[in-house]
This record gives structure tokens, C-alpha cells and sequence, in this order.
């Protein structure tokens, strides 16, 4: 079982959130970077498990320049056989997308697993992208995934339920809460990640299709009104006649 | 030129999101000159509704092969609609659905991408929420087709009135490698993302025998009820109640946290709540400063005497 794994570099989630550069860039400065948490907990684990109950390869694959190596290694540390890192400017999801998609077609994975979104621009994009580039399947937001020779059975949310879907190999899913249980990286794993392979290859020529023109913060709010516990109608009439709520 | 939105429906009936759909389509057709068509897949009914929001005509599809939910399929039977309307602009709400449809198309296409938008783009750019709620990014679309899926929630409805024309639409649909063996509701309650007023607590309700007077609230005033991750973690209440960072991403009218500190991954599920009403003993808590109202007090003594103001109202 060939599996591949997209992971993400993400601000920490407790970071700061400022920007530079006329708001026009994250300000990375003092900010923690981690594997986005969808990727690692739910994508990256249960592929991992799935190989460990049937044998096979799980490789993480990056789109990023060289100052993801260190989130990379984080990805290799809890398990991964090997990573690749296509070495690319991220300019927008379609444009990672086709990066991934190019390189998953030609290496033949069975599955492509990622996060069901980045905790930084929350798009939900790439996944979607990436299958319909591949001409593959994809089930988005799956909480549980079994695979079974060429053939996988997957839970999706849905609104209010669940959905059970079967899939043929190869296909792409975008993994939520349920999929796995996160791992922490141990010791043993640390120092393996060291001189596990992580190749570099170039990135192909894409073009894309968004820009980000800025970003503003949102505005502080206005502060809490505080309602006396003993005074109970009060919050019912301020919701009612000044929020307009309820 | 037109702008197609592209209509959800379930077991038969258009969804909420669907008129969220129609809702910016037909706004965002308004204020460009252009037409807006609706695209139905799939047995359903009420379709003229969508007329309410400014829809022209109502595209539709009515194939039982579409029944059953299949990105692959959708996403090709949209592309073939938009392309003889003619369509530059393409809308879809950002759920389920959408999220699974949107990304797809767009690589279809080729076409840029901006995914919970939430509000009418200002020429080719797009404003949405960045950094799970804690900014925002606007976002240029250069390709010529756009896509743009809308937070629910995200934009006043603006009731034009008026009918829709239906007429039938068919294309080729696609054999893909995917079947649907199943689809379990896992709760006939009101659906936590589509819920105007959700009445959510967390650990500080002490036990999950306590959770008679949260269900009782969220019945008076018609609302859903959620928790925080800890108390989903510990099995006080189903993991699909679960709002936060890594469960449900919520944007309701009005939020009531009871007993919740408000951990900020918390908040990042939160934090588009147009009015958050907390409620807990310390007044330490976080959650107080993304607060709209507050009240400092024991959830045992504040939420009973808050159904009966409600019930009173």
C-alpha cells in the first residue's frame, strides 16, 4: 500500500496574528510554526496505521521552500518512511495543487490523504483540487477511513449524519476529527527523522489563479456588557430589544 | 453573461445553504447586470422559491442518478451548465457540499477559488475569514471564470420577491469509481450548522446528568445544542455536538457558552457568532472578552431563571 501525505506548515495555534508590510504578509516574526494539525493528527496518523495493519509506505509530501525542512522532519519523526518537498513559492491552493497532483500521478500512489483544511487560510481547496486533477475520487471531511485490497470504505460528515462511501484505489480524501487519535513523536522517532530521506524535487510550471491583495484584523469588540447575575430578565430584554436576537 | 448558483437540495427539498447560495448570487447578479441562474440537481421540489432571491431561472436536473451525493459527478454536470449559460461566476455555499464541489470545479476549470466568503466581492476581490476567524484576507480572483463559495450566515437575505422560471437541463454525467452505501442522520434535533441560536457548555456543568437544563434552553428558544471539546472528549455529550477548532466551525445569530472558559481553539469555532452571551462563575474566564454580553454566576442558578425570563418574553 503506497501512501501519500500532504502536509502543510502552519502558525502555531496559539499564535499571534500581525501582519507586515502594509498588511500584506503574515508577520512570521516570534510565531511558532507547526504541521498543520488536520495533516498531522488525522491525515498523517491514520495512514500510518493503515500501513502498520497492512504493510506499505507512507511518504509526506510538502510544497514549500527550505525553511519547511524543520516541520518536514516533525512529519518524519512520528512515522513517515520519507518526504518530499516540491521547492515552490506557495502562491495559491491551485497552484499546490497541481504541484501535488503532478507528482502523485507519477509515483503511483494508491491514496493521497491530507488535512481537511489549514488552520491559516482555511480554504478546503487543495484536496478537491488535487483528486479532480488526478481524475480520481475524493471524499471530503472523512472521519473514519478502512481500505480493503483496491477497494476503500469511508465515513464522511454530512449535515446532521453520516455518509458511508466505497471508493476504488487511487483516490483523495481530506481527513477531520474521528479519522485518528494524535501521536507524539518519541524519542526513537526523533532521531530516526534525522536520516530518514527527504528529497527536494523542482517545482513545475503552474500558473495561478488567486492573489492576496491584504488583510485587516477584525474589529476589537465593543466589550462585554456584564449583566448582575441576580438580574437574569435583563439579558433577556437587552437580547431581545437591543441585539435583536431572540 | 450570468452567474450560476449552484442550489443544494436534500431528500427532495432545497436546503438552507441553498438560499444562502441564491441569496449572494442573486445580489451579486444585481449589482453587475447580470442574470442569475439557479442549477438544481436531482429529484427535488419548491424550486420557483429561489425566484425570492433574485434567481431568473432555475436550472434543473432531475437524473435519480444525482441523487445520491458524488463530488465528481456534480462538479462535471456544473461545469457543462455554466458553460451554456454562459456563466463567468459561479456560486456555491461553503458546507459540506460545497466544499467538496468547489475545489473540484475549480481545478476543472481552471478558475480562481475563494472558499467562505463572507461578503459580495468588491469588483474581482473577495473578502474572507483567515486564521480560523482571528483575520481576514482579501483574495484578487485573476481567471477569467470565478468561483466563490459563501459562508452561511455570512450576508443579509435581501427578499426580492418574484418567481423563477424551471426549465429541465441534462448533460452527460460522468462513471466515477465512488458509490454511497449509506447515509445515517445521526439526529433528528435541528442541524448545529444551520441553527440560528445555539446553546453550548462545557465542563463546567460538573456532570452530563446536568445537561437537562441546557436541552430545556436551547427548546424555549428553538436553538441547537453543542459542547466544548473536553466535555465530547470525556463522553458527557456525541462527538458531533463538539464546536471548536478541530469539531464544528459555527456562525449562528446568537451563542450562549455556559460553563466554558473559552480556550482559544475554542473560540475558533465561535468567534463569526454574530451575539456570544457567556455565562460562568470566574470572571476570569477568556471567553468574557469575546463576549457581547456577560453574566458572572453559577449556570445552576442563572440558566433556570433564564428559561423562565425567556418563556415570559
Amino acid at each position: 500500500m503506497k501512501i501519500l501525505v500532504c502536509i502543510s506548515k502552519a502558525p502555531d495555534t496559539t499564535a499571534k496574528i500581525t501582519f507586515t508590510e502594509n498588511n500584506t504578509k503574515f508577520n512570521e516574526n516570534g510565531v511558532q510554526f507547526i504541521v498543520n494539525p488536520y495533516d498531522e493528527w488525522y491525515a498523517l496518523v491514520r495512514g500510518l496505521e493503515l500501513k502498520e495493519a497492512n504493510g506499505g509506505t507512507v511518504t509526506v509530501l510538502n510544497v514549500g521552500k527550505a525553511d519547511n525542512d524543520p516541520v518536514i522532519r516533525k512529519a518524519l519523526a512520528i512515522g513517515a518512511d520519507d518526504a518530499v518537498r516540491i521547492d515552490a513559492d506557495t502562491v495559491d491552493a491551485l497552484y499546490v495543487a497541481k504541484q501535488i497532483a503532478n507528482y502523485a500521478k507519477s509515483e503511483g500512489y494508491d491514496m493521497v490523504l491530507c488535512g481537511k483544511e489549514t488552520i491559516d487560510y482555511n480554504g478546503s481547496q487543495v484536496a478537491g483540487m488535487v483528486a479532480e486533477l488526478m481524475n480520481a475520487p475524493y471524499v471530503s471531511l472523512a472521519s473514519k477511513l478502512d481500505v480493503n485490497g483496491n477497494t476503500a470504505t469511508i465515513e464522511r460528515e454530512i449535515e446532521g449524519g453520516v455518509e458511508v462511501v466505497e471508493v476504488a484505489t487511487p483516490f483523495v480524501l481530506s481527513a477531520a476529527k474521528g479519522m485518528a487519535e494524535a501521536r507524539i513523536p518519541n524519542m526513537r522517532g526523533i532521531m530516526a527523522a534525522r536520516s530518514k530521506p527527504l528529497n527536494v524535487v523542482a517545482a513545475i510550471d503552474a500558473s495561478n489563479s488567486t492573489v492576496v491583495k491584504g488583510f485587516s484584523l477584525p474589529p476589537a469588540k465593543s466589550g462585554c456588557k456584564m449583566i448582575d447575575a441576580d438580574n437574569v430578565a435583563e439579558l433577556v430584554n437587552l437580547l431581545h430589544n437591543e441585539a435583536k436576537v431572540i | 453573461m450570468s452567474i450560476l448558483i449552484y442550489a443544494d437540495s436534500n431528500n427532495g427539498t432545497l436546503t438552507k445553504n441553498a438560499f444562502e447560495a441564491a441569496n449572494y448570487g442573486g445580489q451579486l447578479a444585481k449589482s453587475t447586470g447580470k442574470n442569475a441562474v439557479a442549477l438544481v440537481l436531482g429529484s427535488a421540489s419548491g424550486l420557483e422559491e429561489l425566484g425570492n432571491y433574485g434567481i431568473t431561472k432555475v436550472l434543473h436536473f432531475a437524473d435519480a442518478g444525482l441523487d445520491s451525493f458524488d463530488p465528481q459527478k456534480i462538479s462535471a454536470v456544473v461545469a457543462e451548465a455554466a458553460k451554456s449559460e454562459g456563466a463567468d461566476t459561479i456560486i456555491f455555499a461553503h458546507d459540506y457540499t460545497g466544499k467538496s464541489v468547489a475545489p473540484r470545479l475549480s481545478a476543472k476549470l481552471d478558475a480562481g477559488l475563494v472558499s467562505g466568503a463572507i461578503a459580495l466581492p468588491n469588483g474581482n476581490t473577495v473578502k474572507k475569514a483567515v486564521f480560523s476567524g482571528k483575520a481576514f484576507a482579501e483574495i484578487e480572483i485573476t481567471t477569467a471564470t470565478k468561483i466563490i463559495s459563501v459562508l452561511p450566515n455570512a450576508l443579509d437575505k435581501v427578499v426580492t420577491g418574484g418567481s423563477a422560471e424551471v426549465v429541465s437541463f441534462s448533460c452527460e454525467i460522468p462513471s466515477t469509481g465512488l458509490k454511497v452505501k449509506e447515509v445515517r442522520k445521526e439526529s433528528t434535533e435541528l442541524s448545529l450548522t444551520e441553527a440560528d441560536i445555539v446553546v453550548s457548555a462545557g465542563r463546567g456543568l460538573k456532570g452530563p446528568e446536568n445537561w437537562g437544563m441546557i436541552e430545556e434552553l436551547a427548546k424555549v428558544l428553538g436553538a441547537a445544542t453543542a459542547c466544548s471539546r473536553p466535555v465530547a472528549d470525556i463522553g458527557w455529550r456525541p462527538h458531533h455536538e463538539h464546536v471548536g477548532q478541530t469539531g464544528l466551525a459555527i456562525r449562528p445569530n446568537l451563542y450562549f457558552a455556559i460553563g466554558i472558559s473559552g480556550a482559544i481553539q475554542h473560540l475558533a469555532g465561535v468567534n463569526g457568532s454574530k451575539v456570544i452571551v457567556v455565562i460562568n462563575t470566574d470572571a476570569e474566564a477568556p471567553f468574557f472578552k469575546a463576549a457581547d454580553y456577560g453574566i458572572v454566576g453559577d449556570a445552576f442558578e442563572v440558566v433556570p431563571k433564564l428559561i423562565e425570563a425567556i418563556k415570559s418574553l
